[in-house]
């Protein structure tokens, strides 16, 4: 007889609830704050190239931030986002993937976009919001995103991205549907990567997303990154029971938990989980835990909500000193030479901000593009109007006026 | 031409559109082997497979989130919510997603391949949660697409060129008209264009305006109006989002009086939109004030329905007042 409730049943006479937190899923870790591989660990498959291109993407994100941070403050820009603390996370899972796999971040995760090349020039843009910038000088600083690169234009509403995942995942797998039978190959060629905080696990979206990858098995990388934060609230506050980990296994997705200040132990569970999504073509979940060093955002202070000996104690686990040792242990980096390389990047960073700082606001017309594929008649109605109030009263808005065509 | 009710022309329109394109999906609740609670999808399932047409988890948020995925990546994304009364558990979804993917990201990404469809309206006994006409919610949300057809002809022709617009799309469908409604359909593809209304009738003394389940009810009033002597015009306005506000221009200037009529409540809903416009730019033109016979302010009730309801008696009253104003 089949089983309709999709179970199978472990019938007990004892009277028993499970606990909540009793699967205590286990975090996988390889590598030692002092950059040592650690004893029952397999040595990482990471090659010298792939591993120095994560450094330097860490190392200039780092760099980026604290400038773009520094810049805000000056009243330059009107918001920022750092990834302080979770670079190993992001930049290591960016690394594992191929270059042309989909990522829909949730807004912290620049160091995936420099990964896959998205150059200075092209954050300045998107920080001033000018005219080069890709969203049209649309949404607020951070909200990058690009086409060429495979990688989601940020949504602010939080979670959003999550059963949009699941969706694109599923039509990267329906790409190699058999057109007579119906049925899929075995094989994909290409996953997505979901990136998400704690705080938006809680957000119905994640369950949709999560419970509908799982359902119609969708080639999704669910990486929730734990940080310990959503804003002010704290995590104990926003989840109880074993992390978001559990929540995968309660799902029925295969799940791992990683120390995310750990880039070995991301890379290789990224790894592991692609290849899993692309030969059963099912969802993964990776629970990253890892320490918000920063604040949220410019517009945060935790100061009120967390206490100094805290953030020193997660400051002495960083990342990034953590892969550094390695590398040096390697001998694939030489100190002297990354206090140059730093230096040049604080150069260039400062360089491309004074340009994209003068580089002129888009267009009027940018106002009305793009909401549909061709203004709808109501809208182009509204900007002729426009067109002819500014011209009337061109000294009003200086920005536009002098190139209305 | 074939004799086709709605839900035979809607599906009709959906199986053209799962050939145009090996990667079209439809889904939603209950929408596989058991073809919809309405049976709008039947057959398809056994036609383009389980993976192409399939039940979903019963999450409308999950329903379009995963449509935006599926559209963004560039796979037609044919979504059915179960009821339109169902669809506010996918609002974020929809209206803070689907309507802003090209515009945040400056035509980077676009889910142009979305098409939601949805049963909306009363008339099946279904009080509050069955029969609620939530056009207007959406009808001020830039960057989405309304459409609301009247008649199986029109449901044929508008949804495969809603499935073809580069841009979202929710199709309101009349339930109560889904075997109500009978007509010749072609058998064949063809398009209807969004945001063009149809002057259904002419006549010169009053135009009448609605849309969708509404239409019957304002031909019915005509009739009335007609045998008291008054000259109708009639204009279904098929599309609410963009609305073509040219064609009902040019005939109020002709008649001198409107009255529009919609199931979902008068305040804030989409007659109050059109009845500014029409101020504005027939000012000059109007006989008498633009009539609205609509819903009132209340959720749509059971047992009192016909009371509630604007129906051709009401409308006939309005035609009235606004003749003899």
């Amino acid at each position: 007889m089949t089983n309709p409730n999709n179970i199978s049943l472990n019938i007990s006479h004892a009277l028993e609830f499970i606990d909540g937190h009793a699967l205590n899923i286990p975090t996988l870790k390889i590598l030692s704050e002092q950059g040592d591989i650690l004893d029952g660990a397999t040595k990482s498959e990471l090659d010298k190239e792939t591993a120095l291109k994560i450094y330097s993407t860490m190392r200039f994100i780092r760099l980026l931030d604290e400038r773009m941070q520094a810049a805000q403050r000056q009243g330059r820009i009107s918001f920022y986002m750092q990834c302080l603390g979770e670079e190993a996370a992001i930049t290591a899972s960016a690394a594992a993937l191929k270059q042309d796999d989909m990522i829909m971040a949730q807004y912290r995760e620049q160091a995936a976009l420099h990964y896959r090349g998205f150059t200075l020039e092209q954050f300045m843009n998107q920080l001033f919001s000018n005219e080069k910038d890709l969203g049209k000088g649309r949404q607020m600083p951070v909200h990058y995103g690009s086409n060429e690169l495979h990688y989601l234009t940020i949504s602010s509403p939080l979670g959003t991205q999550i059963p949009q995942a699941t969706g694109y995942a599923y039509g990267q797998k329906l790409k190699h549907i058999d057109k007579e039978s119906g049925e899929l190959n075995s094989e994909i060629d290409n996953v997505t990567i979901c990136y998400f905080g704690e705080g938006a696990a809680s957000e119905g979206d994640f369950h949709a997303g999560l419970n509908m990858a799982a359902v119609h098995k969708a080639p999704v990388i669910f990486f929730a990154r734990n940080n310990g934060y959503a804003i002010s609230t704290p995590a104990d506050e926003q989840f109880k029971g074993d992390g978001i980990a559990a929540r995968g296994v309660g799902y029925g997705i295969k799940t791992i938990r990683v120390d995310g200040a750990d880039t070995l132990a991301v890379y290789e569970a990224t790894k592991k989980a692609r290849e899993i999504a692309v030969t059963t073509g099912e969802p993964v979940l990776i629970e990253s835990i890892a320490y918000r060093l920063g604040a949220h955002s410019t517009s945060d202070d935790p100061s009120g909500y967390r206490t100094k000996d805290e953030e020193a104690e997660f400051k002495n686990n960083c990342p990034v000193a953590r892969f550094k040792a390695w590398l040096l242990k390697q001998n694939w980096l030489d100190e002297k030479e990354d206090e140059a390389i730093k230096d040049k990047i604080r150069e260039e960073i400062l360089a491309a901000l004074k340009v994209a700082e003068k580089v002129q606001k888009p267009a009027l017309e940018e106002l009305v593009s793009d909401v549909y594929d061709t203004p709808i008649p109501a809208l182009q109605k509204q900007y002729e109007e426009l067109k002819e109030h500014i011209k009337q009263y061109p000294d009003a808005y200086p920005i536009t006026a002098g190139r209305i065509k | 031409m074939a004799k086709m009710n709605m839900l035979h022309a809607i599906n009709s329109a959906l199986d053209i559109s799962m050939a145009e394109h090996p990667q079209a999906c439809i889904f939603g609740e209950d929408v596989g082997y058991f073809g919809g609670v309405f049976r709008a999808t039947s057959g398809l399932q056994e036609k383009y497979g389980k993976h192409r047409v399939f039940n979903t988890p019963l999450t409308e948020q999950g329903i379009l989130g995963f449509a935006n995925g599926l559209a963004a990546f560039g796979a037609p994304a044919l979504a059915e919510i179960q009821f339109a009364d169902y669809i506010f558990p996918a609002f974020d979804q929809i209206v803070n997603e689907s309507a802003k993917f090209r515009y945040r990201s400056g035509n980077e990404f676009n889910v142009g391949n979305l098409t939601i469809r949805t049963p909306y309206g009363g008339g099946i006994a279904g009080g509050l949660y069955h029969s609620q006409s939530p056009e207007a919610y959406f009808a001020h949300t830039p960057g989405l697409k309304l459409v609301v057809p009247r008649n199986p002809y029109q449901a044929k022709g508008l949804l495969r060129a809603c499935i073809k617009d580069d841009n979202p799309v929710i199709f309101f469908e009349p339930k109560r008209l889904y075997r109500a409604s009978v007509g010749e359909v072609p058998e064949e593809d063809y398009t209807i264009e969004i945001g063009k209304a149809e002057v259904v009738k002419e006549g010169s003394d009053i135009t009448l305006l609605a849309w969708g389940a509404q239409m019957e009810i304002i031909e019915q009033a005509a009739v009335k109006a007609e045998e008291a002597g008054i000259s109708c015009e009639i204009i279904d306005l098929r599309s609410i989002l963009p609305w073509d506000a040219e064609t009902l221009i040019k005939s109020v200037t002709k008649t001198g009086r409107l009255v529009v009529s919609h199931e979902a409540p008068i305040t804030n809903g989409f007659g109050a939109e059109i009845a500014a416009t029409i101020q504005k730019e027939c000012f000059l033109h109007l006989e008498s004030p633009i009539e609205r016979v609509c819903g009132l302010d209340t959720p749509y009730p059971l047992a009192l329905e016909k009371e509630y309801v604007p129906d051709a008696l009401k409308v006939f009253e309005a035609i009235k007042k606004s003749v003899e104003f």
